[in-house]
């Protein structure tokens, strides 16, 4: 029996159309543009000008607060203006836009292939290089991965967790990663044990990669403490609080943080990016993405500059198809639909996926039949049937009450309604309501 | 006969002896309450729409009641009538204030603001708001979902499917400023009426710089500020690349409207101009008059 | 490329279930039933089946277009079909056609359309226009035909159903427990009663269909058959006489039908499983009390219709577990 999350989940079609498409080395675009904005927390401030001269991994931006994170140039060139570019929010954000020349990179980096085993810094000194490094989560919430491993004074690390599930339909990414690098990962998911001081750690892979699970588990033989633990193929294993439940068989209580289970979870690309930054001086500027759809001519998977606009990857697969409906930055299930090609790539750009326009509109709304299939699909035991409805109508005191902030925003609800209703989307607006209402209150006090 | 008998004495002692009973509870557990507020409360207009600010009608008779005078309470659907009322029944000065309507600061319609994209997510502008700027280049501008005709309860506000912007319908119009609060982009503003209905002001919340609003939509606001230099009583501000024009200071002169570029001010309710083509025929025959042999005597006559 | 991209919020795709599927779903499922009706009662299953489905779709389209004035119709969706062949299920085979239409107007107009239409309603709408019809048409509605005169309607011979013959026993009359037919017939449906509700193997078959299908989970089902078995054997325990086995219980009467597919109507039933647990176990003790102990022979429909009136409380109460409720240690 495979183990899998308690409560919930649903079985969108896995789609993996790149699954097996090496990764290839996407190709430097002209101008790059680099968004302040690409983590969780204060947007980075920018430490150069218009007119600076900046190489390959040269830091251009610094941590904006404590949590934020320190930003890398991808690209060597000039500095051409710090102006804003609409992302893959739709709104216009701040970006660093350089004009590239050659390929430049910083002297401290380490170019070379071979791998290198050995680590003798502290933990803090992990950290830190971790932080100078500017490494976030690659999984896609782009968390600034030095204060997690820096966990609160209340909570103890035991083990660290990698989550390599990708249950997104469409991505392969990490599943790539995993068959190219997997001795880098090792290495990388050694060197998170010891910046978090713990001596087990646990990857998760879902099913449906069965040679990714046999090729970690043989190298992983050859390190201590690290255990590979199949997955059921299900949606949202990947989520953190599902995966810890999972793999450990502890569920992060409501409102508390993932580390009050004992359980440090990371992306295994941002264990291979640990790695890079350690051991080789690399800062993160690149990542693989997924360029993938039903009508898109070569579905890929690039190690991709950040600031790389997405057309540029789009064109590298065929060109944008003529029937495309819709573009999603991310996967299907929790990407964000992109308002045009020009957006650049982020740290948290793990995919793009071409829709076709008979899968881009949604269907016809009807009246909630009451089926309760929404409930059964929910992972985090809620009733979105409810939530929506509650907030439809303003009803914000009572979504509290209902634990609305519980809700990980997965779109497991809104996949099964067989009334097409968007329970998602009102979800998310009654999420942020109560989260400004909690706010004001703590002020208050 | 008995039976009937036993029936009726039975249940008339019940019926009396409960009447007893509420005689001495409405007595005993009753709540003095201020008499004068539920006078105050017969003369309200009953709707209920919070557009006073306090809880319904019988929350604005207490708090008109309870706070002994009546600065800053205005009833904006019973309007002045009903505040000279409440001031009679209270024996207080009725605060004089001006009538206000709510006023949609956007005219990106569908001519002016072409859509780059089409939203298909849940029919709300709140909903499209938080993760989009819109289907267009203008990310301030109206979202067209109708958040503020669902809050509207006096039927004041429709979405004019031409155009895809909504319209104030001026005599129902509260003011009450449910539509403003509705509206995630803050582009309705409770403004003041003006004289005989007419007001002037900005159509446009646009911060975005001059070339990239221009870009987006034919009647933004440029922030340009020719508005600024152009009113004779300071009542314009720029900030942001945006043009405000200060109610209180507007004279409603127009002198900004007819200085605006890209038609971005607005007049309402004013009559139509007269046109220039009068004043210059007027002077063309004026100097055709004094006109004397010697020709360059002639004024110069523009165009 | 000329299209404008469409924007909107994640999810981006649709796990393809509608609730057409889930309806249609359910009228497969009670194909089996309804071929057995026509094996039993011939010309009035299909006349009775026939009048209650097309009663219930024009009073759906007749309201809609001319009361509530809506812009295009409900009866696509398939619920009102469902609406009418439950309705059906729950009439005897020799039901004249205007009382049919009259309750088809009652399930239809009352049970449904005036709550709001699909989902709004309280009330499941089958049962609302059977209970009417029982309540005001007595007679017609407690007078079954005996199985086989395939080509009588209105005009067949009536007999005792199993039912009848148990209410009699609970009254005393022990000779009534011989005339029972034997349990594969009660199994198969070789026995009077309404139209759906005499062959309980083809409505298994149903439920077999819609677990398939996950258009149901099996929480309220077994939980009132449960129910009903345990309850009823307890009293046959106690006094075998006057309560007959819990087996004769199941497979007799509106249980079987009532069980899988009134007490599941998504719209009336309760959202969580511990809800669906409670709603079942109730809605068995309640028919079985007014089996018993009773005066009607049948208690189905209005166990069930009671507890309908419980759901929007077994929702408030019965939420489903939390993630993070329990944080077992590992």
């Amino acid at each position: 029996m495979l183990k899998t999350f308690s409560i919930g989940g649903v079985h969108p079609h896995e789609n993996k159309l790149s699954a097996h498409q090496p990764i290839i080395k996407a190709e430097i675009p002209f101008k790059a543009v680099i968004l302040l904005g690409q983590h969780i927390g204060a947007p980075a401030k920018p430490i150069v000008a218009k007119g600076d001269v900046v190489k390959v991994g040269t830091k251009i931006a610094e941590p904006g607060g404590f949590v934020s994170a320190a930003i890398h140039s991808s690209v060597s060139g000039k500095v051409a203006k710090i102006d804003t570019i609409i992302d893959a929010s739709g709104y216009p954000k701040p970006a660093i836009f350089i004009d590239v020349e050659g390929d430049e990179w910083e002297e401290s980096i380490d170019r070379t292939e071979t791998l290198v085993k050995e680590c003798n810094l502290t933990s803090e000194e992990i950290v830190k290089k971790i932080a100078e490094a500017g490494i976030v989560g690659l999984g896609g919430a782009c968390f600034p991965t030095q204060v997690k491993l820096c966990p609160p004074p209340a909570f103890k690390a035991e083990c660290v967790i990698i989550n390599a599930v990708e249950c997104e339909p469409y991505l392969t990414a990490d599943h790539q990663l995993m068959l190219e690098h997997a001795e880098e990962i090792m290495v990388g998911v050694s060197i998170l044990m010891k910046a978090v001081k713990v001596n087990k750690a646990f990857i998760g892979i879902e099913n449906n990669k069965p040679d990714a699970i046999q090729l970690m588990t043989k190298v992983a033989s050859g390190y201590a403490g690290i255990e590979i633990v199949p997955l059921k193929v299900q949606y949202p294993q990947g989520g953190e609080k599902q995966l810890i439940d999972a793999i450990i068989g502890r569920q992060v209580a409501s409102g508390a943080l993932p580390i009050s289970t004992g359980a440090v979870v990371q992306n295994v690309g941002t264990a291979f990016a640990v790695y890079q930054a350690v051991q080789k001086n690399k800062p993160l500027f690149e990542r693989v993405i997924t360029v993938t759809g039903k009508s898109l001519a070569k579905p890929s998977n690039f190690l991709a500059r950040i600031g790389t606009p997405m057309k540029q990857l789009i064109d590298a697969c065929g060109g944008l198809p003529e029937d495309t409906g819709k573009i999603i930055g991310g996967g299907p299930m929790m990407g964000k639909a992109l308002v045009n090609t020009d957006v650049p790539t982020a740290k948290g750009s793990s995919g793009i996926l071409i829709m076709n326009n008979k899968e881009a509109k949604r269907g016809e709304i009807q009246p909630c039949i009451r089926c309760a299939k929404c409930v059964g699909a929910c992972p985090m035991g809620l009733e979105p049937y409810l939530l929506s409805a509650l907030s439809e109508h303003a009803e914000f005191e009572r979504m509290e009450k209902e634990r609305i902030m519980d809700c990980i925003e997965c779109g497991s609800c809104q996949f099964t309604c067989p009334a097409n209703r968007p329970l998602l989307d009102y979800c998310r607006l009654g999420k942020g309501k109560v989260g400004a209402m909690i706010r004001a209150r703590q002020a208050k006090k | 006969m008995n039976v009937i008998l036993i029936a009726v004495i039975s249940l008339g002692a019940i019926a009396l002896v409960s009447a007893a009973i509420l005689y001495v509870a409405s007595k005993k557990f009753a709540v003095y309450e201020d008499p004068r507020i539920a006078q105050v409360g017969a003369v309200l207009p009953q709707a209920n729409c919070g557009g006073c600010g306090y809880p319904g009608c019988s929350g604005f008779a207490d708090a008109c009641v309870k706070a002994g005078s009546l600065e800053g309470k205005f009833c904006p659907v019973g309007g002045q009538p009903v505040m000279t009322k409440v001031a009679e029944i209270l024996g207080l000065d009725a605060a004089a204030t001006e009538p206000m309507v709510a006023v949609v600061r956007c005219n990106g319609t569908c001519a002016n603001r072409p859509r780059t994209n089409s939203y298909d997510g849940a029919k709300s502008c709140a909903i499209a708001a938080s993760l989009y700027g819109g289907e267009t280049g203008c990310s301030f501008g109206c979202l067209g979902c109708g958040d503020c005709v669902s809050a509207c309860q006096f039927d004041a506000i429709h979405m004019n499917p031409e155009t895809g912007l909504p319209e104030v319908d001026e005599a129902k119009c509260t003011a009450c400023g449910a539509c403003a609060k509705a509206c995630p982009k803050n582009i309705i503003e409770i403004r003041p009426q003006g004289k005989k209905s007419r007001r002037v002001y900005v159509q446009c919340v646009n911060k975005d710089k001059g070339g990239v609003a221009r870009k987006a939509c034919a009647a933004a606001c440029i922030g340009c500020g020719k508005c600024v230099k152009v009113c004779p009583f300071e009542a314009i501000t720029l900030e942001n690349n945006l043009a405000y024009i200060d109610p209180n200071k507007c004279k409603s002169c127009r002198k900004c409207e007819e200085a605006c570029p890209q038609n971005a001010i607005v007049a309402l309710n004013f009559p139509p101009r007269k046109p220039k083509v009068e004043e210059t025929e007027a002077a063309t025959i004026v100097g055709a008059q004094t006109a004397t042999p010697a020709k360059t005597e002639a004024p110069e006559v523009k165009a | 490329m000329e299209n404008k991209l469409v924007i909107s919020l994640s999810p981006h795709v649709h796990g393809g279930d509608s609730v057409k599927k889930n309806m249609y779903g359910v009228l497969i499922a009670l194909i089996p039933a309804f071929l057995v009706s026509l094996y039993f009662f011939g010309l009035g299953a299909l006349v009775v089946t026939a009048t209650s489905v097309a009663a219930c779709l024009f009073f759906e389209w007749a309201i809609g277009r001319f009361l509530l004035k809506k812009e295009t119709s409900t009866i696509c969706d398939g619920s009102a079909v469902i609406t009418g062949v439950l309705l059906a299920f729950n009439l005897p085979s020799n039901l004249p056609i205007w009382i049919i239409i009259i309750g088809a107007l009652f399930a239809i107009g009352v049970g449904k359309m005036s709550f709001g239409g699909l989902g709004s309603n309280p009330f499941n709408p089958a049962l609302v226009g059977r209970v009417f019809l029982l309540l005001s048409f007595p007679v017609q509605m407690t007078s079954w035909p005996v199985v086989g005169q395939l080509t009588s309607y209105t005009d067949a011979t009536t007999a005792a159903t199993p039912l009848n013959l148990m209410k009699q026993v609970v009254g005393g009359n022990v000779d009534a427990l011989k005339e029972l037919p034997s349990s594969f017939d009660l199994l198969i449906g070789n026995n009077g009663g309404c139209l759906g509700e005499v062959s309980a193997l083809a409505l298994l078959l149903g439920l077999a269909y819609m677990l398939w299908k996950r258009i149901i989970t099996w929480h309220i089902p077994v939980a009132i058959l449960g129910t009903v078995f345990v309850f009823s054997g307890i009293m046959h325990l106690v006094d075998p006489v006057h309560y007959v086995s819990p087996v004769l219980q199941l497979f007799t009467g509106g249980l079987m039908l009532g069980a899988i597919f009134m007490a599941t109507d998504y719209v009336t039933s309760p959202m969580s499983k511990k809800g669906m647990l409670i709603y079942g176990v109730c809605i068995g003790l309640l028919t079985v009390i007014i089996r018993l102990f009773g005066a009607y022979p049948e208690g189905m429909s209005f166990a069930i219709l009671i507890m309908n009136a419980f759901t929007p409380l077994i929702n408030t109460y019965c939420k489903p577990k939390r993630f993070g409720e329990v944080a077992k240690k590992k």
